[in-house]
């Protein structure tokens, strides 16, 4: 194919195309003026924002992080200034940056996610709403918010009628029943999935009895989620064709962002590797291109669900396995 | 701030620490006191953080011109891996983070106070207090002779040096504490800076208000990126209008703050209320204190 014109962007459908396939996570972007200086952010797929709630919250105790074996053990508590104060002074600040806003958005309640959207109805600059739903149900007493597939709906659905931009549902980290939950969001009106939220995690400081981080309990990025988003992406794209699916866990270099694409992710999100290389979703995006030329394929898209199965393996693959183990 | 290829120039063992000198002209040339460094570890390893070290020199002019000094003490496997580096290695550095020490307009006397490797970014304040025609004195402090950093480097750049171990190997036992209202009244000290264990910066910080004494500290609290990206590295800083406090990362906000800002009970007393687990399991944590 002489003369191809390659792009590295990618059309998620509903006026949304992205420069890059690479976007940060959200909780990896600072308050949007962090990240200058240390990256080109309109070479940056988008930007998700921190998980903003209707009212400010202050966030966890310290030490809000641990190292572990191939990934981070942290809670954060979702510090942040609340809605009215993000859309006041943080998002103006991120969308200055020349790159595409997506807000996430997060809450215990369904009054928490309406006030929100509500908040960002015409709100100039943002791309996109990310559905946070990993917080606990005050109102149904629940651990998860979201991974009960009849509150997801609800949540998701009421947040994408309201919504002026179209809106990623953030499937809450249950590899077993994402498939489920993935198809009640998008049933419920949700443009696309993101896959998934961190799971659930503990760190412990032996020597001095005491859990490592100051909230107690806390969750897990890094690495060693790849090969678990891997296959929820997989699993996820087979069951839902044409759902635009975000790949976010363990992402850090090109080839992990092909390895995503070619499971049926049509972007990936970048989180504990922009912590440690504010560059790393420009490098990630380098990397997605050298591939392209080196396979002499046009676009991002073309690499999409590309992944190459025996015929005999069925269309809900993971769930078949399942049954018969 | 800049990302910088830095080539480690050379590096020797000091007592308890190993100081690193790195060729990094973008990153000297705009590094001040109290500020600090990100260092990228080695790929493939379980460490996969950055880690954050205090700046302890940057020269600018003369034959070091563009180089930059980091004290390493060998705790974890990141700064162990950092201290067995070797000369003409490279190290992925993104610098100068956070805000420096700020300095007096017309008070003259200065004490700075330190335990261990915090004397790294306050020997680099002296010079640039001497340079403004500061009064500089000193209180360091090592738990034992080895972990004093550079006493002799604390004697040329102070008019007094009070140097103290836990276990009095080097100068007198005792602590930091203890030295200094002797210290104060003895060198008509009229601003306090300090880089020294939270415990210690918090009995610093009540001092300091009762005798009204304006004062400046560089505190540690657990980074993940070091560039203000994942608050992570939080502390309660009260709101100057008295409205409250808010969290702030030490990071980007700090790591020099007001000490009388600090709320240094909310910080450090986690410790106090520390309980096993209960039988019906963790509790569920979303948002402290609310």
């Amino acid at each position: 194919m002489p003369g191809v014109t390659r792009t590295l962007a990618v059309d998620l459908g509903a006026d949304l195309v992205l420069p890059t396939p690479v976007m940060i996570a959200s909780g990896c972007a600072g308050t949007g003026r962090e990240l200058a200086g240390l990256v080109d952010l309109r070479k940056v797929g988008a930007i998700v924002s921190r998980s903003i709630t209707a009212e400010p919250r202050r966030g966890a105790p310290t030490p809000r992080v641990a190292e572990s074996a191939s990934g981070l053990v942290w809670e954060t508590g979702l510090q942040n200034p609340g809605i009215e104060s993000f859309l006041a002074e943080e998002l103006p600040r991120l969308t200055k940056s020349g790159t595409r806003v997506v807000v996430s958005i997060a809450g215990s309640s369904l009054e928490a996610y309406v006030r929100c959207t509500n908040a960002l109805q015409g709100a100039p600059g943002v791309a996109a709403i990310e559905v946070q739903t990993t917080e606990p149900d005050d109102e149904l007493e629940r651990a998860v918010l979201g991974v009960h597939a009849d509150r997801l709906a609800e949540i998701v659905g009421a947040c994408a009628r309201m919504a002026t931009v179209p809106v990623f549902a953030k499937i809450p980290h249950a590899p077993s029943r994402v498939v489920e939950l993935a198809e009640a969001a998008v049933r419920a009106g949700a443009h696309g999935v993101t896959l998934m939220d961190s799971p659930p995690a503990l760190a412990i400081d032996a020597a001095r009895l005491r859990p490592a981080l100051g909230a107690v309990a806390g969750r897990l990025s890094g690495p060693a989620l790849r090969p678990v988003t891997l296959r929820a992406v997989f699993e996820v794209s087979r069951a839902l064709p044409g759902v635009p699916v975000i790949g976010v866990g363990g992402v850090g270099t090109g080839n992990d962002a092909i390895e995503m694409l070619l499971a049926g992710a049509w972007a990936v999100q970048v989180g504990t590797a922009t912590m440690i290389d504010p560059a790393a979703p420009v490098e990630i995006a380098h990397g997605i291109a050298r591939y392209l030329k080196s396979k002499n394929l046009a676009s991002p898209a073309d690499v999409r669900g590309r992944l190459r199965v025996p015929a005999s393996f069925g269309v809900a693959g993971g769930a078949q396995h399942d049954a018969q183990a | 701030m800049k990302r910088a290829r830095a080539e480690i120039l050379s590096t020797r063992k000091l007592g308890a620490y190993q100081v690193l000198t790195l060729v990094a002209p973008e990153i000297a040339d705009r590094a001040r006191p109290g500020q600090f460094v990100a260092v990228k570890m080695p790929e493939g390893r379980d460490f996969l953080l950055r880690r954050h070290l205090a700046i302890h020199q940057a020269s600018r002019r003369g034959g070091w011109a563009g180089t930059l000094e980091l004290v390493v003490e060998p705790t974890g496997p990141g700064s162990t891996w950092l201290s067995r580096s070797t000369a003409h290695e490279f190290l992925d550095l993104i610098g100068p983070l956070g805000t420096g020490f700020s300095y007096p307009k017309r008070l003259t006397n200065c004490l700075l106070v330190s335990e261990g490797r915090g004397a790294a970014s306050l020997y680099f304040l002296a010079q640039e207090l001497l340079s403004r025609h500061k009064r500089v004195d000193m209180i360091v402090f090592g738990d034992t002779m080895d972990a004093v950093f550079k006493p002799i480097e604390a004697k040329r750049l102070s008019q007094t040096v009070a140097v103290v171990t836990a276990d009095g190997t080097l100068g007198e036992r005792g602590t930091v504490l203890d030295m200094l209202p002797d210290v104060v009244d003895r060198t008509g000290a009229q601003v306090v800076y300090a880089a020294a264990s939270p415990s210690t910066l918090q009995r610093l910080s009540a001092f300091c208000r009762e005798r009204s004494l304006p004062a400046q500290v560089v505190i540690e609290e657990r980074m993940a990126c070091g560039t203000g990206l994942c608050f992570a590295c939080v502390v309660p800083v009260a709101r100057k209008d008295g409205s409250g406090y808010d969290h702030l990362r030490a990071c980007a906000d700090g790591p020099v703050f007001n000490p009388a800002r600090i709320m240094w009970d909310r910080w450090l007393s986690d410790e106090a209320t520390m309980v096993p687990t209960p039988p019906g399991g963790l509790p569920v944590v979303r948002s402290w204190p609310g």
